[in-house]
């Protein structure tokens, strides 16, 4: 099988408690996968630190093989809806567009072609009729469809998306979802964090429960089970030995 | 008689020319900070700049504009630098960190301008003008820097546009597009310094921060759009440039600094108010006018209800409708006055004292219900 | 009495009346509108002047003491209309107060016996020049006794309030739920903030007041997790930034305020470098020691999870080992050194086995590392 992700022997400390300890994770090219643990699991840490946003006191994360600088346009991101101000002077089209400014490198600024390909990622959320809106008069679906579609602009082999199904409504839930399957479809990959539970089997094909260590990963019918949900949520130092 | 001297009076032109290009230029650097939420940085960074301003004249001992400025970047920008690092490495707050160094820098730059006043024949006089500005003391080749330094900001906003826009939104995805936060903002904060550094001798160390955020946010208030706030952040800033340098310059005794300030901030509180769309007047109309509907729809909700749970075009009285839902109790004369508006719009007629809903009430109520459950 | 002593006195007075306070402003971080409050107050004692006519009237300093409150009101009403975020609120507000304050003193100069440079610098060395005097009997210099009795009121205020202050502080829900109003506190502690910044504005003048409400808390707070040492902690360091303030500026012959919040600025960057837990040098220590230490915990584990299975003598073999943790060998066998000169390893047939000690090590640690935080 060949991975996408290869995250070797990674742990990550603020002061002296470490957050993560001693990760080692495969994500396979094509799979839809969700990241869950409890709060404070550290679901969000360990994708800003495999996107080279938090510095790790060891390990390294591998993207086909290569470091993540050489990788990183075809690494798309999602960040948390509440990570910004959605009362910046900007409209929907206006943060759309900013996924096609790593493509365009510096100084350059985006032009017709730019706009046509934020146009197409809004059509295929459902949110063109919003292109002019300013971004504060959103709901908070309306938000992460926004968000959404300027992942696509970036137009990656692998998404990380942090909680794109927090606090939306169902509509938004469902077409999230179906969007994401589409992106799985066409061989791209997703990483997911996600703290719904009851959703996982039915969304997602791969799974990573995490609790600080990794306490399983692998296709959803194999490792989302009873017992590894037990040792991610109540978690227990024998675990660690086991 | 002062509209009359800003033609003919070459000083006050000259006076007027560099406020103006000082507000502007706060005006555009001063919407970054404040879109960052770093609007106190301006505070930090005039106060610090002070012993910068003493040390080079102790260094040079010369009053040359260039050095002291040079000696006020210097310190100015050292003092955000420490501010980074004891955020960075400690759990010290933001906002203590800051005026923390604030105050000791200030602290310092007092301890720098005693001295100097101690030294003989030192000709120190006019280092206390930087504490509130000195607008009166600007000469033409003052102007001439500040337009350099003006020039030279704008270019650097233009040339990274896309760039300092990306990483005021949202500074995470700006990193992952390949633009490293730390160096950005060491770039935008390196222009707020200059921008800061060049007002000093105009405004004072002490209000120069009110040039940073109030004209930013006065502009905030009238548009939803980056480009169209940094253009009118710097209409505003040059705006109550020339007119605080005007109006003190038309009586004695009246500081230059605290009146340009004084004119920022009343446009800055005006804005608020009166700003279409956003401002507080506004949004109050908008409130009553959605209690208006709301007030009305719930009349109509009322007939509707009555009416899918009779049998459908039976008209009621006022005295059905008042007594129906006791939550939204209406005074007799106002129910009929809101009756009588839904009438207008066709949403309800009345026959015989009895009012009906039409199908132009139904479509706006179940409209109206449908809107609430998104 | 000396004057030297009297100087120092004072100076001390008002660092122990702001830090008590502080403490608290830099918890609630309020830094920024302490600064605010100090420039502030300058509108306050102007305005109060034109209405008292005396610059030592206790009215006065009550008049000021409440555009203190009043600055707080207005940011919050500004920011409250959710156009404008807080940091822009206090740096709208005050700048405009001052000016106000600085156009009034400068336009009625001729009545107004006070300049704007004093009432912003201070100068702490004319402060023993006003005496205290009862029944013609000198008792004192007036700063003393003001400070005094603001230090006074600053710490009833804290040892009565102390148990509401912390939860309105570290919880301003629960409070709700205690029936402790955050807004009362909030607006009480501001009202003394500028009380105090008020009284000592003579003194040091009021920007020099924002130091030591903010710099000696703030170097507490890399010492000590506790409240109540965090109170002390502030009073004893301004109290050294204060002595040692004094006598540099005496031997340089420069401003003395001035120079006591310099060594605020001095003692909180020597604290923040070498504090035992939190200064930058341990943490630098601690960093460079983390990987090591980490691995040193990774390298027990991976003992004890494979002691008594099959793949021992290949998982925990001493040649073998470090390929299966997936480090270098000479990073492996350095590792083991450590642990085995620490007792915490041994080797019994080839194979690495692990002690009491570095069990219960391993397992504290993997303790703290899952429940942790």
């Amino acid at each position: 099988m060949e991975y996408a992700v290869a995250v070797n022997d990674l742990t990550v400390a603020y002061h002296k408690k470490p957050v993560l300890w001693d990760i080692d994770l495969e994500i396979p090219s094509g799979v839809l996968m969700a990241i869950v643990g409890p709060n404070g699991a550290g679901k969000s840490t360990l994708i800003k630190t495999m996107l080279n946003m938090i510095k790790p006191v060891t390990g390294e994360t591998r993207f086909w093989g290569e470091v993540y600088e050489k990788q990183r346009k075809n690494i798309g991101y999602v960040p948390q809806r509440g990570s910004v101000d959605w009362d910046f002077p900007t409209n929907v089209l206006d943060v759309v567009t900013m996924g096609t400014y790593g493509e365009l490198g510096w100084f350059k600024r985006p032009g017709k072609k730019e706009k046509e390909i934020a146009i197409r990622a809004l059509e295929k959320v459902d949110m063109l009729p919003f292109a002019d809106r300013q971004i504060s008069q959103l709901s908070g679906g309306q938000q992460q469809r926004v968000f959404l579609a300027r992942a696509l602009v970036q137009n990656a082999d692998i998404y990380f998306m942090d909680e794109p199904f927090q606090g939306v409504d169902a509509k938004t839930e469902r077409a999230i979802i179906s969007l994401l399957r589409e992106l799985r479809s066409i061989g791209k990959t997703v990483v997911v964090v996600h703290h719904d539970l009851q959703t996982v089997e039915e969304y997602f094909d791969w799974v990573t429960l995490l609790n600080k260590v990794i306490i399983a990963s692998g296709p959803v019918e194999k490792v989302f089970n009873e017992e590894n949900l037990m040792k991610a949520y109540k978690s227990k130092v024998d675990k660690l030995f086991s | 008689m002062s509209l009359i001297n800003i033609f003919s009076d070459y000083t006050l032109r000259t006076v007027a020319l560099g406020s103006a290009l000082l507000g502007a230029m706060s005006g555009v650097i001063g919407t970054y900070a404040v879109l960052r939420k770093q609007s106190l940085v301006g505070d930090a960074v005039s106060h610090a700049a002070l012993p910068g301003i003493g040390i080079a004249f102790l260094l040079t001992g010369s009053k040359n504009i260039e050095w002291l400025l040079l000696g006020a970047f210097i310190s100015g920008w050292l003092s955000i630098y420490i501010v980074n690092i004891i955020i960075k490495h400690s759990r010290v707050k933001y906002d203590s960190a800051l005026g923390m160094m604030l105050s000791v820098f200030f602290g310092l730059g007092l301890v720098i301008l005693t001295y100097i006043q101690k030294i003989p024949d030192s000709n120190q006089a006019g280092l206390e003008g930087f504490l509130f500005g000195q607008a009166s003391t600007l000469l033409k080749r003052d102007v001439i820097v500040m337009s350099i330094v003006g020039g030279a900001i704008i270019i650097i906003v233009a040339l990274l546009w896309k760039e300092f826009k990306l990483l005021s939104f949202d500074p995470e995805f700006c990193q992952v597009s390949g633009f490293p936060k730390e160096k950005l903002d060491l770039i935008l904060t390196t222009l707020i310094v200059i921008a800061i550094v060049t007002g000093l001798q105009t405004v004072g160390v002490v209000l120069m921060s009110a040039m940073i955020i109030a004209p930013a946010v006065a502009a905030r208030q009238w548009t939803d759009k980056l480009s169209v706030m940094v253009i009118l952040s710097s209409v505003f800033g040059g705006l109550s440039g020339v007119i605080g340098t005007i109006i003190s310059s038309s009586t004695r005794n009246l500081p230059t600094g605290p009146v340009i300030v004084v004119i920022i901030s009343a446009i800055s509180i005006i804005s608020l108010f009166i700003a279409p769309g956003r401002g507080i007047i506004w949004r109050r109309m908008r409130d009553k006018k959605n209690k208006k509907r709301l007030n009305r729809n719930i009349i109509l909700n009322n007939i509707y209800n009555l009416s899918t749970e009779g049998n459908g075009t039976q008209g009621y009285s006022l005295e059905d409708l008042s007594i129906s839902k006791g939550d939204f109790n209406f005074p007799i004369n106002t129910l009929e006055k809101e009756l009588e508006n839904l009438e207008t719009l066709d949403l309800v007629k009345v026959k015989d004292k009895k009012w009906y809903i039409t199908e132009k009430g139904i479509n706006e109520i179940e409209d109206f219900r449908g809107g609430l459950g998104e | 009495m000396n004057v030297q002593i009297e100087i120092q006195l004072i100076a001390i007075v008002v660092a122990l009346a702001c830090s008590t306070l502080g403490v608290f402003l830099i918890l609630r971080k309020m830094a920024m509108m302490a600064d605010a409050i100090g420039h502030t107050i300058l509108f306050g004692i102007v305005v109060a002047f034109f209405i008292t006519h005396d610059l030592n009237s206790p009215l006065l300093v009550i008049g000021a003491a409440l555009t203190g409150t009043l600055t707080v009101f207005l940011v919050e009403s500004i920011n409250k209309t959710k156009l404008v975020s807080e940091d822009s609120s206090i740096g709208l507000i005050f700048p405009l107060l001052f000016s106000i304050g600085v156009i009034l003193i400068s336009l009625y100069a001729g009545d107004v016996h006070l300049d704007t440079d004093s009432v912003l610098l201070g100068e702490i060395a004319f402060a023993p020049f006003n005496r205290f005097v009862v029944n013609g009997v000198d008792i004192g210099p007036s700063s003393l006794y003001v400070m005094g009795t603001i230090l006074i009121i600053n710490i009833i205020y804290v040892s009565l309030f102390y148990k509401e202050l912390k939860i309105s502080t570290f919880d301003p829900g629960l409070a709700m739920v205690l029936g402790i109003s955050p807004g009362i506190m909030h607006y009480s502690l501001m009202t003394l903030v500028s009380l105090t910044a008020v009284g000592a504005f003579d003194a040091v003048g009021a920007i020099l007041v924002v130091a030591f409400m903010v710099g000696p808390p703030t170097a507490a707070y890399l010492l000590t997790d506790d409240l109540k040492d965090m109170i002390f902690l502030s009073g004893i360091i301004g109290t050294i930034s204060v002595i040692l303030g004094y006598w540099t500026a005496r031997i340089f012959d420069v401003a003395i305020a001035g120079m006591m919040a310099v060594m605020v600025g001095v003692v909180f960057l020597l604290i923040f470098f070498f504090a035992p837990d939190r200064g930058l040098l341990s943490i630098m220590r601690r960093k460079k020691r983390q990987k090591y230490d980490f691995a040193q915990i990774s390298f027990l584990m991976h003992v004890i999870n494979h002691e008594g299975a099959e793949d021992e003598r290949e998982e925990l073999g001493k040649n073998t080992i470090h390929e299966h943790l997936g480090w270098n060998k000479e990073f492996v066998k350095d590792i083991f050194n450590n642990l085995y000169s620490s007792n915490l390893v041994y080797i019994e047939d080839d194979i690495i086995k692990v002690t009491e000690k570095g069990r219960d090590l391993a397992i504290s640690n993997a303790e703290e590392i899952v429940n942790g935080i």
